[in-house]
Formats: C-alpha cells, sequence, structure tokens
C-alpha cells in the first residue's frame, strides 16, 4: 500500500478507524465503593464494597484489589475461563500505574499498560477493538479503575486535613470497571473508534479540570462527527467521563460556537454520578467514574435495547502533581468510542 | 500566537463561568467557630489556674496550647477535625488546633510507608512552610527590634 493512500477501514482523517468486523463488548463489571453505592447509578453497579479498605491494609492495595475482583467479575460474566483471555490492557491514575501492573500480576495474562488518565476506560477498549478487528487476539480485557483515597493522597492533602474544597472541585470515585472485546458472543458492538490529539488551551488550576478538559472533548468530537459524517442527534446518548457539572456547560458552549448543539442525549457522567446532597460541588471524576458507569449502566441500556447507538468519548488530563506545580498548563486528551446495539 | 489568544480568550471565560466562594456564610461560619475554639482555650486556661493556684501564668498557657493540641489532635485521629475543617474553614485552620490537624493528618495518612519513610518525612508536608516562614519571620522582627533598640 502507497503511502497517503486510503485503507479501506479509513476516513476523511486518520484518527477515526471504522472497525470492519464489528467487536462486541461480551462482559462487563463494575465494582464501587460505599459512597458510589449510594449514588445515582447505585442500581446498575454489579459489587457494592462495604468499606474503602476493601479487606485490605492500604487504600494502594485496596484499589488493586478492586481491579483484581472486576477482571475475575468480567471473566465470570462473559462466562469465559480465565485461559480464554489473550491479552489484558489497562491503566489507572497512580504513580507508575501500579494497580494495574499488580492486577497483573495476579493473573497469567500477556499485559499492555495504559496512561490515559480518566480516558482510560475508551482508550482501553479502542485498542482493544482494534486488536480484536484486525484478529490479532480473540478475547481482551480492558481495565481501568480509581481510589478517591490513593489518588487525594497522590493529588491533593491528607484526608484528615480540616481544608475546604474550592467549589470547582470534583470527588474522585472509588470504582474500577472492566470489559472484555471479543469477536465471539453476544453483546453491544463497537463500531468506530477515534483517538484523540492532546490539546491544552492554557488552564492551570489544578482544581478546575472541567475547564481544562472541555477543549479536548471538543477537539475530539469535531474530529469524530466531520469524519463519520454525523452529528449529535444521530446518537441516542452522547457521553463524556468526567468534566463534570462546569467542563459539561463549558464543552455546550464550545461546540454551540461551532454551531452543533448538544441537547438532551448528552450527559457527562461525572455530572450524573452522585445526587446533589452527597456534596461533590462539581461531581465526581477519576478513571473509575466513566469506568464504572460505561460497564453497567450504559452496556445494560444497550443491552436492553433503550439506546441503539452511544458515543462514548471520556477525557483525561494528562497532569503530574510536577507539572502543575513548576506552573505548566494542563494538556489532556479524549478518545471516542461508538457503541452499536 | 493564534493559540495564545485563543488561550487567553478561553482563561477570560473560564473565570467569568466559574462558580465562586460565597463570602459571607464563609467568614461568619470562620468567624464564630474560630471564636469559639479561642474562647474553649481560655475556658481551659482559666480551668487551669484555678485547679493549680501555685502556678504561674506562662505555665498556665503552655498547659492550654497543649491541651488544645492534644484535643485537636484526637480529633483528627477520629476524624471530626476534618469536618469542622470543612464547615468553618479559617476559622479552624488559623488555631492552633488547625496547626496540629495539619502535622497529625499527614502522620495518619503515611502511616502505611513506615515509621520514617512515612510518618516522619510526611509530618512536615503542610506544616512546614508554616514553621519556616514563623522562623524566617520572627528572625526578620527581631533584627527590626534590635535596630530600633539602638536609638
Amino acid at each position: 500500500m502507497k503511502t497517503g493512500q486510503k485503507t479501506e477501514n479509513s476516513f476523511e482523517s486518520k484518527q477515526t478507524i471504522r472497525l470492519k468486523n464489528q467487536p462486541k463488548i461480551i462482559g462487563s463489571y463494575a465494582i464501587v465503593g460505599p459512597k458510589e453505592g449510594k449514588g445515582n447509578f447505585a442500581d446498575f453497579f454489579d459489587y457494592v464494597m462495604k468499606n474503602d479498605f476493601f479487606g485490605e491494609k492500604t487504600f494502594e492495595k485496596a484499589e488493586r484489589k478492586m481491579l483484581e475482583s472486576a477482571i475475575t467479575g468480567v471473566i465470570q460474566n462473559a462466562k469465559l475461563q480465565p485461559k480464554d483471555v489473550d491479552l489484558m490492557i489497562a491503566g489507572d491514575l497512580l504513580n507508575q500505574i501500579i494497580s494495574s501492573s499488580y492486577a497483573a500480576r495476579a493473573f497469567q495474562f500477556p499485559f499492555l499498560g495504559l496512561y490515559g488518565a480518566c480516558s482510560t476506560m475508551a482508550e482501553s477498549l479502542a485498542i482493544g477493538a482494534v486488536l480484536v478487528d484486525g484478529g490479532f487476539y480473540q478475547n481482551i480485557v480492558c481495565c481501568t479503575g480509581s481510589h478517591f483515597s490513593t489518588a487525594e493522597r497522590q493529588y491533593r492533602f491528607p484526608l484528615e486535613l480540616g481544608n475546604q474544597r474550592p467549589p470547582t472541585s470534583q470527588w474522585t470515585v472509588t470504582g474500577a470497571g472492566a470489559s472484555i472485546v471479543s469477536l465471539q458472543g453476544d453483546g453491544p458492538k463497537i463500531t468506530t473508534v477515534t483517538f484523540g490529539k492532546v490539546v491544552d488551551w492554557g488552564i492551570n488550576d489544578v482544581n478546575n479540570m472541567g475547564g481544562a478538559m472541555a477543549p479536548a472533548a471538543r477537539d475530539t468530537m469535531l474530529a469524530h462527527f466531520r469524519n463519520t459524517k454525523t452529528g449529535p442527534d444521530d446518537y441516542d446518548l452522547i457521553v463524556t467521563g468526567d468534566l463534570g457539572k462546569l467542563g459539561s456547560e463549558i464543552l455546550i458552549d464550545l461546540m454551540e460556537d461551532e454551531g452543533i448543539t448538544l441537547g438532551m442525549n448528552y450527559c457527562d457522567c461525572g455530572q450524573t454520578y452522585f445526587r446533589r446532597d452527597q456534596k461533590t460541588l462539581c461531581g465526581a471524576s477519576g478513571a473509575g467514574c466513566c469506568a464504572t458507569v460505561f460497564n453497567s449502566y450504559i452496556i445494560k441500556k444497550l443491552n436492553e435495547g433503550e439506546y441503539h447507538k452511544v458515543l462514548f468519548m471520556p477525557t483525561g488530563a494528562l497532569l503530574s502533581t510536577t507539572s502543575s506545580q513548576q506552573g505548566d498548563t494542563i494538556p489532556c486528551v479524549c478518545h471516542a468510542i461508538v457503541v452499536e446495539k | 500566537m493564534e493559540d495564545k489568544k485563543r488561550n487567553e480568550a478561553y482563561n477570560k471565560y473560564i473565570k467569568a463561568k466559574i462558580p465562586k466562594t460565597k463570602p459571607w456564610p464563609s467568614l461568619f461560619n470562620s468567624f464564630w467557630v474560630g471564636g469559639l475554639i479561642c474562647v474553649i482555650g481560655q475556658g481551659i486556661n482559666d480551668f487551669y489556674l484555678w485547679v493549680f493556684p501555685n502556678i504561674s501564668q506562662q505555665t498556665g498557657w503552655s498547659l492550654t496550647l497543649i491541651t488544645l493540641i492534644f484535643i485537636a489532635a484526637f480529633l483528627t485521629g477520629i476524624g471530626v477535625y476534618d469536618q469542622i475543617g470543612k464547615f468553618a474553614g479559617g476559622g479552624s485552620i488559623v488555631p492552633i488546633t488547625g496547626f496540629s490537624n495539619s502535622i497529625t493528618s499527614p502522620s495518619i495518612e503515611f502511616k502505611s510507608e513506615g515509621i520514617i519513610y512515612g510518618i516522619c518525612v510526611k509530618m512536615f508536608t503542610i506544616a512546614g512552610p508554616v514553621i519556616v516562614f514563623g522562623v524566617a519571620s520572627s528572625m526578620v522582627v527581631g533584627l527590626i527590634y534590635w535596630i530600633i533598640s539602638l536609638f
């Protein structure tokens, strides 16, 4: 094939890929912490932990165990055996993605570690779907999670410190979600994938992730609509990850500027995750936020037939404490997948 | 260049858009909680002077501070002080109880990394800057005091 020649799959730009064989999500599993288990999606989760320690000594070990049980759960859910899994793609928010790597240690799967911050669920599903679509693997486990206490300790202040959270701050979800992508079996199909570019519009306020990430969502959404020649009305649900209350309002404004109106079919996992009286200010965040909503609510509604075509596009803020302390702005990324009944 | 302009415009838009903290309710809460902590401190002081009539005022103050630090550390340990802080903000940060909380909370948090690398290293992550500025500014004030006393 000559360079620049269009492949069979390709759209106008190579950023969007159409998956010819339409890999299916044959299993999904979501496990959450107690606070999340009282939120708006409470009825849809597979397992709610009784406390944040999950029977472990430290929060890091608890996060690891959460990922392990999500993977075990999803394998059962898909009615497979551990030996049927060919590859595991996972990531999380901790330094050196320890939760994922240590969780992978418990299983004998080949392992690819990802870091896409809160966009990891879409990133892992997209990569998994492409690998399955190409016929390289049979069953791929895609997994991610986050833990409020480990994230808080890494990025912010100790839990018991008596400080106030700024009104733009969000609450990291304690939870993990896992899916299995495969060509065989039943389940919603992943039909199109758009990988996002890293976008930075000069926000350096680490307490305003929604504002930092909204431009990335805009960029990927515009690219996706342009390449697939679709608009918001072609989807039953357009769902972003953890832009939160503020960020999703900003995204609506930004898209309005481009002449695209996001209506009732647009929602944000972070904004809707917790009930109002749970006092999470701008809503939920973290890799576990969209991972648990996607693997519980969205997959179930797709299976039930309530939704037929969902555009799932979580965003991730690719910063570290070092970069923000050095005054750098926050680069963000957003990956999109289309899941159809 | 184009990007810079866009970023500036975007930052301006965000600044107008973000929800603001309501100043009056939070000022009110921090005022009365902070005041209450001070009243409790005075009460403890009076109590010590009443129980031990022979101690000096100086010793009474020291005992009061130790008691307040202990109470705050205890409340931090049982997970109450962060609730007070969430409600009162500066009112519970500024008194010595807030200082106690800022040392106790990382000690609890980083216990999992061991005594040396966890508790001892992380203990002053929040209080450290306060101590540095306290010592540095007292040096400056002392210097000024000394210069004035020359005349």
